[in-house]
Order: C-alpha cells, then structure tokens, then sequence
C-alpha cells in the first residue's frame, strides 16, 4: 500500500498501546522489514494519555521519536477524540493523503464538520471497530482491547500476516524474556490470570483478532 | 551462583565472533553488553528513562553474571559507592538520567581525578528546566570539563558497543579515566530496532587493577595517604605544584585515548560523503534525524555530506577541521536549547561563520527531518544572497 507505512496509535495508559506496537513491530520485522517502535507518555499512570509509534518500511528506517506524519491512526480510545487525550491537536494532525483511521468505538462519534472536511480533503477512510466490546464477549476481559484494535488493522490492511502477529504474541507473553516497566509487569499478571494456561491466552487472543478483523465497518465520509 | 562464560579477547568479541540479529530495546541493548563485560559489581538508583536498564542489570547479577549488585539511596550514593568499588580494584558499572546526572554531579570529577576506569551510561532527559522526563541531552554541556570521556551514541547499536568498548579503552594504563556513555533518553533507552550481537557465553578478559597508573586500595595503600595528604591537607608550594600536575595529567591521559578510540571505534567520528561542500554535523540520535534529511536534500539535488561525532570528551578538533576544510556550511542540528556542541564545532574551526548552531528541539519532541533540510536550504539560500 505505502513504501514506509508509519502507524500512530493514540490511547490511554493501561490499555496496551506500547504492547500492541510491540507485537505489530516484532511482527513486521518477522516478514523481513524494517520496524522500529516506540512509546510517549508522562509520568505514567492509568487513563492518561499515551501513544505508540510503529515504523514500517522495505528500507532503513532512521527516524526517531514520535511519528508526526503518520499513515495510520489507531484510537484505542474515544476519550482520545472527545476529550482530547492526546499529544496532537485535532487527533489526526499529520495524516498522510489516503490516510486510514481506525477507532475503537461501537457506534460512530460525532466528529465536527471542519474536522470531517479536512478528513474528507485528505482522502482519509475512516473505520470503526468496536475493539473493547470484542475483548470483553470472545476474551472475557477489556484487556484485550489492543489485540482487537490489531484486528481491526488485519481488517483494512495486509501489512503482516496473522501468523507472524500470532508468532509475536506468543513471543511476547511466553517467555520470561520481556522486560516491562513495574505497572505493565502488573497488567501483565492481570491478563495473565484471566487464563488458565499460557495457550488459552494466545487462542483466545487470536479469536479476538480474528472476530474485529471481520467486524471492522468503514465510515463514508460524505 | 557463578555464570560460566568465555573469556575472549576484546578483538575477538568486537571485530571476529559472529554475530546474530535481535529485535530489542535500548534498555536491553544495555543489558547485553553488561552481560559480555565481565563487571564485578553495579549499583543502581532508578529514574526514568534509565529504570529499565539497571533493573535488567539486576537481572543479571540475579542469573550469575555479576559478583554485586545493589539499589543505593540516591545517586549521589550511587556514583560516591561505586567510587568506592573502582577504588577497591572492581570493574563496575552504573547508569543514569537528567536530574539523577545533576544530583550525582560532586562525583564525576572525583572519578577522573582519582583515575578510575569507571564506565557510567546516560540516558539523557530534560533536567527540570521546566520539568521533562523526556529525551534532551542538556545534561552533556555540563559534564563537559568534569575531566570524564563522553562518547554519544547514535542507537541501541551504538549503545551496546560503545559501554563494552569504554571498559577497555578506559582501562588501558596510559588512560585510565572514567567514561560516560551517552544517549537520548527514550528515542533510544525505549526505541526497539535491529541489534547485531556475538554469543551470550563470551566475555571480555577481567580488569587488572594492577595494570594502573594508581594502586587500588587496600590495607598496605589506605586511602588516606594518596588522596588527602599531598593534594588538600598540606598547605605548601609542592601540594599545589602537584595538584596543578595532576590536574593536567587527566586531560593529557584523554588526549592519549585518542589512538585507542580510533583502534576499537574506527575514530571519534565518521563521515559520510566527504567531498560534499554542505554537511550536518551532529551526535546522538540527532545524527539519525539528519541521516533522513539527508535522504531528502539528495532527492533534492543538494550534495550534502555528514558529520558524526562519537567522542565528545577527547573531542576531535583537527578530525573537524581536517573533514571540513572545503566546505562552504556546516549545520548543527541538537535536542537541547544551550546548543553545546555547536560552541565545541565553532571554538574548533576557522571562518567559523560557515556554522549555522541548529536547528535545536528540546522539551521531549521529536525532530522533523524538515527542519534540519529548511535549515540547510535557508543557509544556503542566504549565502546566495549575500555573494
């Protein structure tokens, strides 16, 4: 779709922006790209905002810090829009032409006709995915949100395959490898005991993935 | 529990082994050279964004790899008890970030003064000018005469690198003074990317303390006798005399480091494209942000080259002179507000004038590749004009 695809994901802390772009990243690196990933936030604490920036290219990427032109925004969030918890102003400052939004929420939000108009200028698509309401009915837990906003991505893009964001995952939350700061380790242990085995997690992970890839509904902008 | 590793040889373990791709932080990166260098002890105070290095380094101690490791009250104590260790006759590590740096600052000139081979990592952030935990490298401009060797690193890469090839470097006996390594908090501490490293098992041979300019401490040398009798406490022509001798002699012992950087960094910089007449010249991830503008000023017709500096402290002045002797303008783009390595570049160079000190981002945002190519395109422009 893009030579470079760079992905901004816009959250609150606590629900798995900075995990997400972990395994989308890892993924991506997988299938022989380039990647680079990395996090914003302030002191950190839950339900502040946070973000997270996935780099993905066929060339080396050099860049640092956060994506200020991104491709793909993901709000994990709808507080992100209408409360504006996030690091730009309005929340899609930067999109690429042809950019895509995709935004966790069951209904659509009430964006402004200015903002609708810039969208709508840009040739952005909009999609919603009801991400948090998947995690809690196929997982059982609202943790899972940010596995289902990767769903949500599968749905509109083909940058990585299933396989290789099931391979992160299993990666990711199967060895005592991942180093996670001390309030992740705690969500970690969270999302963890919500399964009795290792494998359960990953199955049921990949369910919701696999249930907001297929649920994700495009918004037209007239 | 003692981990068993193999001892090899620092050319080996930098230049020979083979080396394998990992997709990792710069926390980790960190993490994997403490783990090859064969530290007896580390002491850690957490701050953000250096917490997760030294936690993993207390992973390590966890898993054999260390002899000691211990978290201290705060980091004046840190950087005052790993004085302590080095004095001793340890390898030892630590790290830090912005406020943390400042808190510690009384210790780092002991350091070169007693001549210890300490190396510390700096995860550099905003110092509380306003309050920041993220990246800016502020903290470097005021280590820069503490008599310390600074190499800035560019990524997570560089990092691992750079801390296993400071031990050595610092450690040979016409040198033998601390080093720290530095980077961009976060942009690299919280970045993950492609690493390139040997095998876990390897490691560097051990510190011989008896292969210093100064003997380590211990009952037949108490500490007493060397420092405070003929430095501080004897009020006379010879204690200034050798105070003043003593003083010159960790700047010269920097200055002697030089052909070992080059032998085990390739130099205390690099250049890219040294016939252009245009360069950005610049440390840190501030060297990656220029490496896209550069992409962009190519696309653009514009021969530009780069200049990335890797030693801060020895610092390679006649390196920058010699690598810009034809050229027309020098950008120096940096994530601080004091511009420091801009007053380096300028005090270095004749016509100074050709240096343009900028542009600086500071306050934890990024970099956009735009400003360092509108930088050069204006400079250039300007010149223009004026000729």
């Amino acid at each position: 779709m893009f030579k470079k695809t760079f992905i901004r994901m816009s959250g609150l802390g606590g629900q798995g922006v900075v995990t997400a772009a972990h395994i989308l990243g890892a993924a991506a690196t997988r299938e022989g790209l380039d990647s680079t990933v990395n996090p914003f936030f302030g002191a950190e604490k839950r339900l502040a905002p946070a973000e997270s920036y996935v780099r993905i290219s066929s060339e080396r990427i050099f860049e640092r810090g956060e994506v200020l032109d991104p491709n793909i925004i993901m709000i994990y969030h709808p507080h992100v829009i209408t409360l504006g918890k996030c690091y730009t102003m309005p929340f899609f400052d930067g999109l690429q032409p042809e950019g895509l939004l995709i935004i966790n929420s069951e209904k659509p939000l009430e964006l402004g006709d200015e903002e609708l108009a810039r969208l709508a200028d840009l040739k952005a698509r909009i999609f919603y995915v009801p991400a948090s309401q998947i995690a809690v009915e196929v997982a059982g837990t609202e943790l899972s949100t940010n596995l289902a906003m990767l769903g949500g991505l599968l749905g509109v893009t083909d940058l990585v395959s299933m396989e290789s964001i099931k391979e992160s995952m299993a990666e990711r939350f199967g060895g005592g490898k991942f180093v996670a700061s001390g309030t992740t380790a705690a969500l970690d242990d969270v999302l963890k005991s919500k399964f009795a085995k290792l494998s359960q997690l990953i199955e049921k992970n990949v369910e919701v993935i696999e249930k907001s890839r297929s649920s994700v509904q495009e918004y037209l902008i007239n | 529990m003692v981990r068993e590793q193999t001892v090899v040889s620092p050319e080996h373990l930098f230049f020979v082994a083979p080396r394998e791709e990992v997709f990792i932080t710069g926390s980790e990166a960190v993490a994997e050279a403490i783990k090859r260098a064969n530290v007896d002890m580390a002491i850690a105070y957490p701050i953000t964004p250096q917490s997760e290095s030294m936690h993993l380094v207390g992973d390590l101690y966890a898993q054999g790899y260390l002899k000691d490791y211990y978290r201290a009250e705060n980091e004046f104590a840190v950087m005052a008890a790993i004085h302590g260790a080095s004095l001793g006759g340890g390898r030892v590590f630590t790290a830090t970030s912005g406020p943390g740096t400042l808190r510690a600052m009384e210790m780092f000139p002991v350091w070169a003064g007693a001549r210890q081979p300490i190396v510390c990592a700096f995860m550099c952030r905003g110092v509380s000018l306003p309050p920041s935990i993220q990246p800016e490298n502020i903290e470097m401009a005021m280590l820069l005469d503490t008599g310390m060797m600074m190499f800035h690193a560019e990524n997570a890469q560089d990092f691992y690198d750079m801390i296993l090839k400071a031990y050595i470097i610092a450690e040979k006996p016409d040198v033998h003074l601390p080093v720290g390594v530095f980077v961009d908090g976060f942009f690299v501490t919280h970045t993950r990317d492609k690493v390139m490293l040997p095998a876990g098992d390897l490691k560097l041979p051990p510190y011989n303390p008896q292969h210093a300019p100064v003997p380590a401490f211990d009952m037949e040398t108490p500490p007493m006798r060397i420092v405070r009798d003929p430095l501080l406490i004897k009020s006379n022509f010879i204690s200034y005399a050798a105070n003043a001798s003593w003083h010159q002699e960790v700047m010269a012992a920097a200055q002697r480091a030089r052909k070992h950087i080059v032998r085990y960094m390739g130099g205390l910089l690099e250049v890219e494209n040294p016939h252009a007449k245009v360069f950005i010249a610049a440390s840190g991830t501030a060297v990656s942000q220029s490496r896209e503008a550069l992409r962009e000023l190519r696309q653009e017709g514009i021969d530009a080259g780069l200049i990335k500096i890797k030693s801060i402290r020895p610092f390679p002045e006649e390196e920058i002179v010699a690598s810009t002797v034809n050229a027309h303008l020098i950008v120096v783009p940096e994530f601080n507000a004091g511009g420091w390595l801009a007053r380096e570049i300028k005090a270095a160079l004749n016509h100074n004038s050709r240096v343009v000190a900028g542009p600086r981002v500071f306050g934890g945002m990024t970099m956009p590749k735009e400003l360092i190519v509108n930088t050069v395109k204006n400079a250039l422009k300007a010149r223009a004009g004026v000729s």
